[in-house]
């Protein structure tokens, strides 16, 4: 187990950095996540345009983790349409859990987080912001936890 | 030539390396680096007289106690009955009536709310607890205020971390039915003038619950001079097993409190009609207790005797200085918690490195500590935190240990430059 499989340069960099960072105002697509044992915290803003995602924006305060994953969340779902954004969650969880994944090329900067995986703790981290987007695109109205 | 007088009544050296020895999963290997373990306030390890406690007992003495007539029946009641004894004679209580085992601290605390406070409050009493409680001194009060209508008051904290006596001294008043307070608190290490606070809440007539978890490893616990009329921990923190824990409760009180659980051992007599119940202790401890866990907690008490309980206060407060000293000259770290009078817990966050970020890189360095709200998130709020690390030191821990965190604490500045 290497810091440095889990603390990439685009990780920190996203961390220091986070894209799209802020909130869409009046939107009616909105979720909040929480981890209240680690303390991280985001919301997901969405402007959908039919079955596209025309916006995203998110907000919170959260561990480097969380945040550079809801960074690079943005960016890669960012004007796609509710079917690939769900075939892109499904294989951003493989790419969290699956030890034995091979590279998935598709994922783009995404791959920066496969290092989480050797570090099972930190799963919850990387995945908080995945799962508000999914309530974000249902309207769910609970917050959401990965703990 | 006669020996210098300092020389001859020198206090004798805490041998830290000889301690060492006796708590096998020290010499464990994490990430690649030894062990230093910096999370004792969670859990702390278990010395080999108490791992061999338990597995003595498990392999010669185990039978269900208070039962049979047969030989191992009466070892096993033997054992456990003599870990009652033990339990009083550590904390110096007046009878063994007045010593119950419960699960640990927060079901001794669930206890007396229950059993105490639920059958006579109601609205217009109140109960004062501090901001600097741990969750399970504050969630069984909120039970018992929605459960009668009594009300939950809180005295505050100051930026060091430490109780405002004078207003913990206005919010008592002759309302003030029940006053639960930490001995120690988990999240900072604050020291609670805990006899100051049982004398003013005794003045209005209210009886003092002390859960007293994170106070029992550190410091001497004297209950009869202390006055609590409850106190609470669990052996976990002592260097015993988990799942087992006391509470004290002043024996007029525990005798004019109903039973909480129904069971076996808890009563002298069941008919369909009617049941009378047993004595004291055993009115509260319904079903089989936890026989081996009383046995270890029993020996964690005769290895801490052993050692010197003022001998391993001395010790802890020493690496907690240097602690204090060696954090204090890394510019990003900000101490959270600097009470004037702490046990050997630092809680503290780096500068643009989350709480858990951090967790993560110390243990890469076998450093392990807790991150998180430590179970008291009033605590965090207060300060405007989502969370801390915190190092907390026991009798195994050294001045390595302490060099090993300053250095795991460099290595995350680095990463995270």
């Amino acid at each position: 187990m290497d810091l440095k499989d889990l603390y990439r340069d685009v990780i920190l960099d996203h961390n220091k950095h986070p894209r799209n960072f802020g909130q869409i105002a009046d939107t009616p697509s909105r979720a909040d996540g929480h981890n209240p044992l680690c303390g991280d915290r985001l919301t997901v803003f969405l402007r959908l345009n039919g079955e596209r995602i025309e916006d995203i924006r998110f907000e919170g305060k959260g561990c480097a983790i969380s945040t550079a994953s809801a960074s690079l969340m943005t960016e890669a779902v960012k004007g796609k349409d509710r079917t690939a954004v769900r075939a892109l969650f499904d294989r951003v969880h493989t790419l969290l859990t699956d030890r034995h994944a091979v590279a998935d090329p598709s994922l783009g900067k995404l791959a920066a987080l496969s290092g989480v995986r050797e570090f099972p703790a930190r799963v919850k981290c990387a995945s908080l912001c995945w799962h508000t987007l999914n309530a974000a695109l249902e309207h769910g109205a609970a917050t959401v936890s990965t703990e | 030539m006669a020996a210098h007088p300092s020389l001859t009544s020198a206090t004798p050296v805490f041998d830290v390396e000889r301690v060492r020895g006796d708590f096998p999963i020290l010499a464990t290997r994490v990430n690649g680096h030894p062990l230093v373990y910096l999370d004792s306030a969670a859990s702390s390890q278990r010395p080999l007289p108490v791992i061999r406690a338990v597995d003595d007992y498990e392999m010669h003495s185990h039978a269900n106690v208070h039962r049979g007539v047969h030989a191992l029946s009466q070892a096993a009641t033997a054992a456990f009955e003599g870990a009652r004894e033990r339990v009083r004679r550590f904390v110096n209580a007046a009878s063994v009536r007045e010593i119950i085992f419960v699960r640990g601290t927060t079901e001794g605390v669930n206890l007396v709310a229950q059993a105490y406070a639920r059958p006579r409050f109601g609205p217009g009493d109140e109960i004062l607890i501090s901001a600097l409680e741990h969750h399970s001194n504050i969630v069984p009060w909120q039970m018992v205020c929605q459960q009668t209508g009594c009300t939950l008051k809180v005295a505050p904290i100051n930026r060091r971390g430490e109780l405002e006596f004078e207003e913990f001294v206005q919010l008592l008043s002759a309302r003030t039915r029940l006053v639960a307070v930490a001995h120690v608190s988990n999240a900072l290490g604050t020291v609670l003038p805990v006899k100051r606070l049982i004398e003013a809440a005794h003045a209005v007539g209210a009886v003092v619950l002390v859960d007293g978890a994170q106070a029992v490893p550190h410091t001497p616990v004297d209950l009869r001079s202390l006055g609590a009329d409850f106190y609470a921990f669990s052996a976990h923190k002592l260097y015993g097993p988990t799942g087992i824990g006391v509470l004290y409760g002043r024996e007029d009180l525990l005798e004019a409190m109903p039973p909480w659980q129904g069971g076996g051992d808890m009563i002298l007599t069941v008919s369909f009609e009617k049941s009378t119940y047993n004595e004291l202790p055993y009115k509260f401890e319904a079903g089989t207790p936890n026989i081996s866990g009383a046995v270890g907690l029993a020996a964690a008490m005769d290895y801490l005797e052993g050692l010197g309980v003022p001998a391993i206060a001395a010790h802890e407060q020493r690496l907690l200085g240097l602690a204090t000293a060696e954090l204090a000259r890394l510019p990003d770290i900000e101490l959270i918690g600097t009470a004037a009078h702490k046990a050997s817990v630092l809680s503290f966050t780096m500068k643009g490195v989350h709480p858990h970020d951090l967790g993560t890189i110390l243990d890469a360095e076998g450093v392990a500590v807790r991150t998180g709200h430590h179970c008291a998130m009033p605590v965090m709020t207060f300060f405007g935190l989502p969370a801390t690390a915190r190092a907390s030191f026991g009798c195994y821990n050294t001045e390595a240990d302490v060099a090993a965190l300053v250095a795991a604490l460099k290595r995350a500045r680095e990463v995270f430059t």
